[in-house]
């Protein structure tokens, strides 16, 4: 566990560069985590964030399924949004823990 | 002490030969699993693997009642063989595993192909099977990319940090 800067602010994360603390997370930290992997974050990609934000903090799983079944995206956009492994991604960027699920 | 130097896996393939509902999911949750990694990924389904990527038994795969010793009744108790060849109780259990498998948002067989090949892995079906249980090319789910024979799976399998998965 360690301390990072994004856009001018201290963040905590975990060994794996997840937040540990979520309330930390604004759109500007994610736009700079997301550059310092190549991304560049649209509209759609805040889309999603925001849902799996509210997803996570209702205490529900959050699967590759039900991103698809969110309405905002299907699973091929999801995949091409977040290239590589989307899920692990979008997780890091939208600030929140390390997805425990298999699906 | 030099650091040790990992390899982490690019490539998978994954050979699947039995067609009951837990075996099939099994190989769809691991083959799903590295794609959402990132990991390439190929899927060959094979003898009664086919069915599920055989469009009219897809979604109507069992568990076995019979012979399966690791069967138990809901609360854990001993599930007898004679219970298990009762008409209609393995329909009846296998529905039970198909609900409970959904609880946990696991796709069925159909979906969870739409998914693995949404995320770019690769489906393929076994030439030898096919032509053994008389199955043509359009008996198969639209997600299935070629019918090959083994050799031409195994080619598939180059290139570095690549490992094969028989389910």
């Amino acid at each position: 566990m360690g301390q990072k800067e994004y856009a001018g602010k201290m963040v905590d994360l975990d060994d794996n560069g997840y937040f540990t603390n979520s309330s930390q997370w604004s759109k500007e930290i994610a736009m700079e985590l997301a550059k310092e992997n190549g991304d560049e974050l649209t509209e759609k990609h805040f889309e999603v964030l925001e849902f799996i934000r509210n997803k996570v903090n209702e205490g529900a799983s959050l699967t590759i399924r039900s991103i698809g079944k969110s309405g905002i995206i299907d699973i091929k956009g999801f995949y091409k949004l977040f290239p590589g492994a989307p899920l692990k991604k979008a997780t890091k960027y939208a600030g929140v823990s390390k997805p425990s699920s298999c699906v | 002490m030099a650091e040790e130097v990992k390899h982490p896996l690019k490539k998978v393939l994954m050979i699947c030969a039995k067609g009951s509902l837990e075996d099939v999911l099994a190989t769809l949750v691991m083959a799903n699993g590295a794609v959402m990694e990132g990991i390439e990924t190929k899927v060959f389904f094979t003898f009664f693997g086919l069915d599920a990527i055989t469009k009219k038994r897809m979604n109507k795969l069992h568990t076995a009642t019979v012979g399966n010793p690791a069967m138990r009744m809901p609360g854990g108790l001993a599930f007898p063989t004679w219970l298990g060849s009762i008409p209609g109780v393995e329909a009846g259990v296998s529905a039970m595993m198909k609900k409970q498998i959904d609880d946990l948002d696991i796709p069925g067989v159909a979906e969870f192909l739409e998914m693995i090949d949404a995320g770019g892995g690769e489906i393929y079906a076994c030439k030898l099977a096919m032509d053994m249980f008389k199955l043509e090319r359009k008996d198969l789910a639209d997600e299935v990319i070629d019918v090959l024979t083994i050799g031409e799976f195994y080619e598939k399998a180059d290139g570095l940090q690549t490992q094969i998965i028989f389910t």
